[in-house]
């Protein structure tokens, strides 16, 4: 690639801040403009379904850093405002209103957008979903006690809002299509575990549940199922997942599929546009560089170094094995790896001490874990997988010896 | 408003004025203060947020929680005084604390 003086990055999120920031620390004394369509400036999602939901943390705890700090490092910070076409012929971006920017290389990190439900009457005023700061600004008010809420969808997300829901004393239902919740993400078991610990909180489970539609008329009164029950609602939320954005890639004609194609280095099918975060897809080598779309803030800050040094030339990050959280109630869950494929679960503890750590295997081989309340069986697996050790599956069982020393002896 | 000290591995000095509320964690993002990651944002999930307080502060920040314990035991090179600094909260009573920032965090 020629010289690079002028850097572009699509959607000012988590992987867009993140990428900004280390191209400055990694000495890039270019241009760099970062454009969000959204009015702040990068901010994280996770705490939007916990405590920003809450109304434990508010917006300015939310942002990566402060707005000021663009400024100061010479980032061109443009909120509020979206890109519409990429021209890569003439390496030009042009965004809403007619201005065009010229950019050497170019960051695509324009995220995900939610599903929007396939149904009748999910226009209606008191519909959610869940993505951003101003999604929870509308849907807060209406979070108070004895207030009816419904949430399609039993994935992290939904379950999480649930849990706020459940301690601000609202009436919550869950309504999901598959026979258990978290089905696409985690074993039978530890999602057994998650119903149980719901269902004794008070919320409410309709599993197989197939919603037909949302009923009411100018504001959502109920949701319909397609056997006829009706779910009395004063709030709906849709968390039946994401699609990532790749509207301005498939424009300009990037290979996409689930997700914008990458190399390991981030790179797209046209060397001087990177794509990162949750609209990429890229080899992850801990999974034998299959093709992955993940969903979490490691890979947006994994996306953000791997391009940040691509394209300063500096040293490539060491590569952390796949990692996610969840917060529910007082149940802290740490993910590594994917568990996709095992073959054997091992426990170590026990689910009613409400602090276990579910270890996935594939063969010999561990994959990946599920720790609710166990941090430190979550870093010694994660540990594990990122180096490529394993443990037997009876030593790892072995609770009379401490993870650390395990971790220690493996091999 | 409370004031903070962290000193980076190499020695460089970052005094910061940090609200009561917020956590040293956040005070040193907030202000740019190279040497603390922290990937999860203060979930205690991450383990990159980690300081070695300074021993003249380490009763009044108290001890690590069990959760934030477990997590430390697998941080690289951990002290006694080691902490993760999401979970220290300022307040009036932390005025003047000074910190001490790990090689790197991971
Ligand atoms: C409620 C919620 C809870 C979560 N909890 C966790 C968790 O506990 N742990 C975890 O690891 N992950 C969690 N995640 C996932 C994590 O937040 C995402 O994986 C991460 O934000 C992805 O970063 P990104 O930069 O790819 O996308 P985003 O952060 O979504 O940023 C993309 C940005 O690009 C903008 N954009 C898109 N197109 C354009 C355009 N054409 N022009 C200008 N701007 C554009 C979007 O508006 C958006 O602001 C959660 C996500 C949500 C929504
Ligand atoms: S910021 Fe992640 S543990 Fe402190």
């Amino acid at each position: 690639m020629n010289e690079i003086k002028r850097v572009i990055i699509i959607g000012a999120g988590q992987a867009g801040g993140e990428t900004a920031q280390r191209l400055r620390q990694g000495g890039f004394a270019g241009d760099i403009t970062l454009i969000g369509e959204e009015p702040y400036a990068p901010y994280q999602r996770p705490p939007l379904s916990k405590k920003y939901l809450a109304g434990e943390l508010d917006m300015d705890r939310l942002l990566l850093r402060p707005a000021s700090v663009y400024g100061e490092e010479n980032i061109a910070l443009l909120t509020s405002l979206k890109a519409v076409w990429i021209d890569r012929a003439s390496k030009k971006v042009r965004v809403e209103g007619g201005r065009e920017l010229s950019y050497d290389a170019l960051v695509l990190a324009t995220g995900s957008r939610p599903r929007k439900l396939p149904l009748a009457g999910a226009d209606l005023a008191g519909v959610f979903t869940l993505r951003t700061a101003a999604d929870i600004d509308a849907m807060k008010p209406h979070f108070v006690q004895g207030k009816k809420l419904v949430v399609i969808g039993a994935g992290y997300i939904g379950l999480e809002a649930a849990a706020v829901a459940r301690q601000l004393g609202l009436d919550v239902t869950v309504v999901e299509t598959a026979v258990r919740p978290l089905a696409r993400v985690t074993s039978p078991e530890v999602a057994g575990f998650f119903l149980d610990e719901h269902t004794r909180q008070g919320v409410r489970f309709v599993l197989g549940g197939q919603p037909a539609l949302i009923k009411g008329s100018d504001h959502v009164t109920a949701v319909g199922l397609t056997d006829g029950t009706e779910i009395p609602a004063d709030i709906v939320l849709a968390g039946i997942g994401v699609n990532p954005e790749m509207t301005l890639a498939s424009q300009c004609g990037l290979t996409t599929e689930n997700g914008v194609i990458t190399d390991a280095q981030c790179r797209t099918s046209d060397p001087n546009i990177f794509a990162i975060g949750d609209c990429a897809a890229r080899p992850i080598s801990f999974f034998d560089n299959r093709l992955c779309r993940l969903e979490s803030v490691h890979n947006a800050i994994e996306g953000a170094k791997i391009v940040a040094a691509a394209i300063t030339g500096g040293k490539p990050p060491a590569l952390e094995a796949p990692w996610f959280w969840s917060d529910q109630y007082d149940l802290k869950l740490q993910i590594a790896g994917l568990f996709n494929g095992y073959d054997h679960i091992v426990f170590r503890g026990v689910m009613t001490d409400r602090a276990f750590a579910a270890f996935y295997y594939q063969g010999e081989k561990l994959i990946a874990v599920d720790a609710v309340n166990k941090p430190a069986e979550y870093l010694g697996a994660k540990m594990l997988i990122q180096t490529g050790r394993s443990l037997p599956r009876d030593v790892i069982a072995d609770e009379t010896r401490p993870m650390k020393e395990l971790v220690a002896s493996a091999k | 408003m409370p004031k903070i000290t962290y000193i980076e591995h190499s020695g460089k000095e970052h005094v910061v004025d940090a609200p009561n509320g917020q956590t040293v964690m956040e005070a040193a993002v907030k202000h740019a203060v190279p040497g603390i990651d922290a990937d999860c944002g203060g979930a205690c999930a991450c383990a990159t947020c980690h300081v070695y307080v300074d021993a003249a502060w380490a009763d009044k920040t108290g001890e690590a929680g069990s959760m934030e314990q477990s997590m430390l035991d697998f941080a690289n090179d951990v002290e006694p005084t080691s902490r993760l600094s999401c979970q220290i909260k300022i307040s009036d009573a932390l005025d003047g604390l000074v910190v001490r920032l790990p090689k790197s965090q991971h």
